[in-house]
């Protein structure tokens, strides 16, 4: 049986790769793939330990469902929002989007 | 009895709020119906009171028990007894004539309704003062009575000269009443009750000392309302109000409740020397003073007013040597003669459209007849040309003074007698006589006043003319005299009058030439050898300027008071208000807009910056936690 550890070691390389794309990545689009990235992640280490823990049979499983449907609204909402910027500014780049600033 | 009593200040209550309410949209023109309506009746109900009282009836009634806290026990209580019912006698007459002159006087003036109205909350607070049975309720309608004041000497509030005497006024009264509430306060702790009747029938043993502050803090708001020296300057400042109100409230009515209240608190000054000497040297010493600054004036309402000072000076010398019943005849008299000589100076000022100064008037006499002869007799009675009113009255405050001993005052009351005399002339002849100084088309456009004006000066004449025989005789024991002989029995020489002996006969006639020789003097000044006055002016030059100026009281309060109080108040504006409060919370604002400055750059709006700072906080704490743990470990 695969240890532990290479589950979560996958899933740690997977999150920080996700999370460099949020950090470096310009485009919009690009950095919600990104999140999804880290999501899924967040769902490998989820289902690996529940398939370790002695008392958590399902549970894990049960998160990873939430995870999914947070995940599918999230994109929902964020590519809406990112259509409506494009089609109202033709751009995607979050850096040149900094209206918000003090 | 006790239904009358009520009436008489609540009907003018209720026509002052529904003419005030409803005055402007509904009754306009015919704004006067209810207020005249009212106070007509409130006289009837007056009169029947004043009948009563001469039959032997009074009334001591707590109609109300309106604060009872603790020992703390005040009543909405009336008092009807002689002194109450003479006072009405004068406030109910007078205030009558007044609201029926002002039919004429009023009429198309803008705040026809306003003026009613006010009158009339005027008419209810003064009904109140006099009826009050306890000093609390004395000292609430004291103020409500100045508060009607104060709204009727800046009626013309849009004229700066009104508004400002209204607040002089106001502002002068206030040093008066404060002194009378911490009279009041005294009354409280001293005798634990407020009622006159718990106040003078007290058993408690009072000191001397504890006496003499009470009268004294009394006295304060008496010289303030009553407009003696040294706070008498509001009165002729007061003139800026319409005609009527200078005859009722500052002539008639408001400016005796000093008078009235000093009298009503008589069983209280007599236990006081140094009280009653201190009331008595103001008195004569305001006497003097005023009458002899209404010789140079040269306004016909100011001259009426030094002359109003003047006459309550003489009041307070009568109560301060304890003649009292002189000191209240004087009073009534007084409010009869002056009220009518106000509302005559009215009529004169409305015949010459507006014009109160004497240099301009002159050659009234042919066109305006009644208002010309009703002033012949207001002035004889105020000079004591015998067997007018002032004759009587002034009369028994001279004797009373000569019998008390006290001869300097007693000549200070002759020599006033002969200025009081000398100046109502001098108006008369300035205004009625000699050749018209008066703009001709003026003159032309002048006229004897509408009736509703006229008939309240023929009216008022007879009193004036008529009240003294009916009252002041015989002279010191009159009917006046026995009237309130009931009031004053527990302050009065248990052996009685000193009698009208043949020393009382010498007085009498010396008091008598010396307001005919006041008169005569008048006319030689204005009439006989007019060039007289100017070359008097010219040989006394000083005084003269003294005189004219009034004495500089106004320049010295300004300068002593005034001024230093507007300085120290610029002081505390700048540097404590501007300075310090302002400072203090612009300060905070500044504080919080100079750390939001420096923030501001975080706030960046770029959205990697935030979740990259997050995400270093977010290791950092990771970090914390994990070094804590391997540290507990």
């Amino acid at each position: 049986m695969t240890p532990l550890q290479h589950y979560l070691i996958l899933a740690t390389v997977l999150f920080f790769i996700g999370g460099w794309g949020v950090l470096a990545r310009r485009n919009i689009i690009l950095i919600i793939m990104c999140i999804e990235l880290m999501l899924n992640a967040i769902n490998i280490a989820l289902v690996a330990f529940s398939n370790y823990s002695p008392h958590g049979a399902g549970l894990g499983e049960v998160f990873v469902f939430f995870v999914f449907a947070l995940a599918a609204a999230e994109v929902a909402i964020g590519l809406a929002v990112a259509i409506a910027q494009y089609r109202l500014r033709e751009k995607l780049g979050v850096d040149e989007l900094h209206d918000m600033r003090g | 009895m006790k239904a009358a009593v009520v009436l008489i200040p609540v009907l003018p209550l209720v026509s002052f709020m529904v003419t005030l309410l409803l005055g402007k949209r509904y009754f306009g023109e015919k704004s006067h119906y209810l207020p005249v309506a009212s106070v007509a009746v409130s006289w009837l109900l007056c009169m029947f009171l004043l009948v009563q009282v001469e039959r032997g009836q009074t009334l001591d009634w707590n109609a109300y028990s309106w604060i009872a806290v603790g020992g703390f026990q005040v009543d909405i209580g009336f008092l009807v007894d002689e002194l109450a019912a003479v006072m009405l006698l004068v406030v109910s007459t007078v205030g009558l004539m007044v609201h029926v002159y002002s039919i004429g006087y009023m009429h198309g003036d803008q705040g026809y309704y306003r003026f009613f109205a006010y009158l009339n909350l005027f008419m209810f607070s003064m009904f109140m003062l006099v009826l009050a049975n306890n000093y609390l309720l004395l000292y609430v309608f004291w103020e409500a009575v100045g508060l009607c004041s104060f709204l009727l000497i800046s009626f013309w509030f849009p004229k700066l000269s009104a508004s400002a005497a209204g607040t002089k006024a106001f502002l002068v009264n206030r040093v008066g009443d404060f002194g009378f509430s911490l009279g009041v306060m005294l009354i409280f702790i001293t005798f634990g009750t407020l009622s006159y009747a718990g106040v003078f029938d007290s058993e408690t043993a009072v000191g001397g000392g504890m006496m003499t502050a009470i009268c004294l803090l009394l006295f304060t708001g008496a010289v303030g309302k009553s407009a003696q020296f040294p706070l008498h300057v509001w009165l002729p400042d007061a003139m800026e109000g319409p005609t009527p109100v200078s005859s009722l409230i500052h002539a008639a009515t408001m400016v005796n409740a000093g008078v009235y209240m000093v009298a009503r608190s008589s069983p209280l000054f007599a236990e006081s020397e140094t009280a009653m000497l201190v009331v008595a040297i103001t008195g004569g010493f305001t006497a003097i003073f005023a009458a002899s600054i209404g010789l140079v004036q040269n306004d016909i309402k100011k001259v009426l007013a030094y002359s109003t000072v003047s006459q309550l000076g003489y009041m307070f010398l009568a109560l301060g040597v304890g003649a009292w019943a002189a000191g209240m005849f004087h009073l009534v008299s007084h409010g009869f003669f002056k009220g009518l000589l106000f509302l005559c100076s009215g009529s004169v000022i409305h015949a010459l459209s507006g014009e109160q100064d004497m240099r301009r008037m002159g050659g009234l006499k042919s066109k305006t007849k009644i208002t010309y002869w009703t002033f012949i007799i207001g002035a004889l009675a105020i000079s004591g040309a015998p067997g007018f009113a002032g004759f009587f009255s002034k009369d028994s405050i001279l004797a009373g003074v000569f019998h008390e001993g006290y001869y300097l005052l007693w000549a200070v009351g002759i020599v006033t007698a002969f200025l009081t005399a000398f100046y109502m002339f001098r108006l008369i002849f300035m205004t009625f006589h000699g050749e018209p100084r008066t703009d001709p088309e003026v003159f032309a456009h002048a006229h004897e006043s509408p009736p509703s004006m006229t008939a309240p000066l023929i009216i008022l004449a007879v009193p004036s003319a008529l009240i003294g025989l009916i009252l002041g005789l015989p002279p010191e024991d009159g009917h006046i005299d026995n009237l309130l002989h009931h009031v004053f029995a527990g302050v009065l020489p248990a052996e009685g009058g000193h009698g009208f002996g043949a020393v009382s006969a010498l007085l009498m006639a010396l008091s008598a030439t010396i307001g005919l020789g006041g008169i005569f003097a008048a006319w030689q000044f204005y009439i006989k050898r007019p060039q007289l006055p100017e070359m008097v002016k010219a040989r006394t030059g000083a005084m003269y300027y003294i005189l004219y100026n009034k004495y500089w009281v106004d320049e010295i309060y300004a300068a002593v008071i005034v001024n230093p109080v507007k300085w120290f108040s610029g002081v505390l504006w700048r540097f404590v208000d501007d300075a310090g409060i302002d400072g203090f919370v612009n300060g905070a604002a500044r504080f919080f807009r100079g750390v939001g400055k420096a923030l501001r750059p975080t706030q960046s709006g770029r959205l990697q910056a935030y979740l990259f700072t997050m995400f270093i906080g977010a290791l950092a704490l990771l970090a914390a936690w994990v070094l804590l743990q391997t540290g507990q470990g």
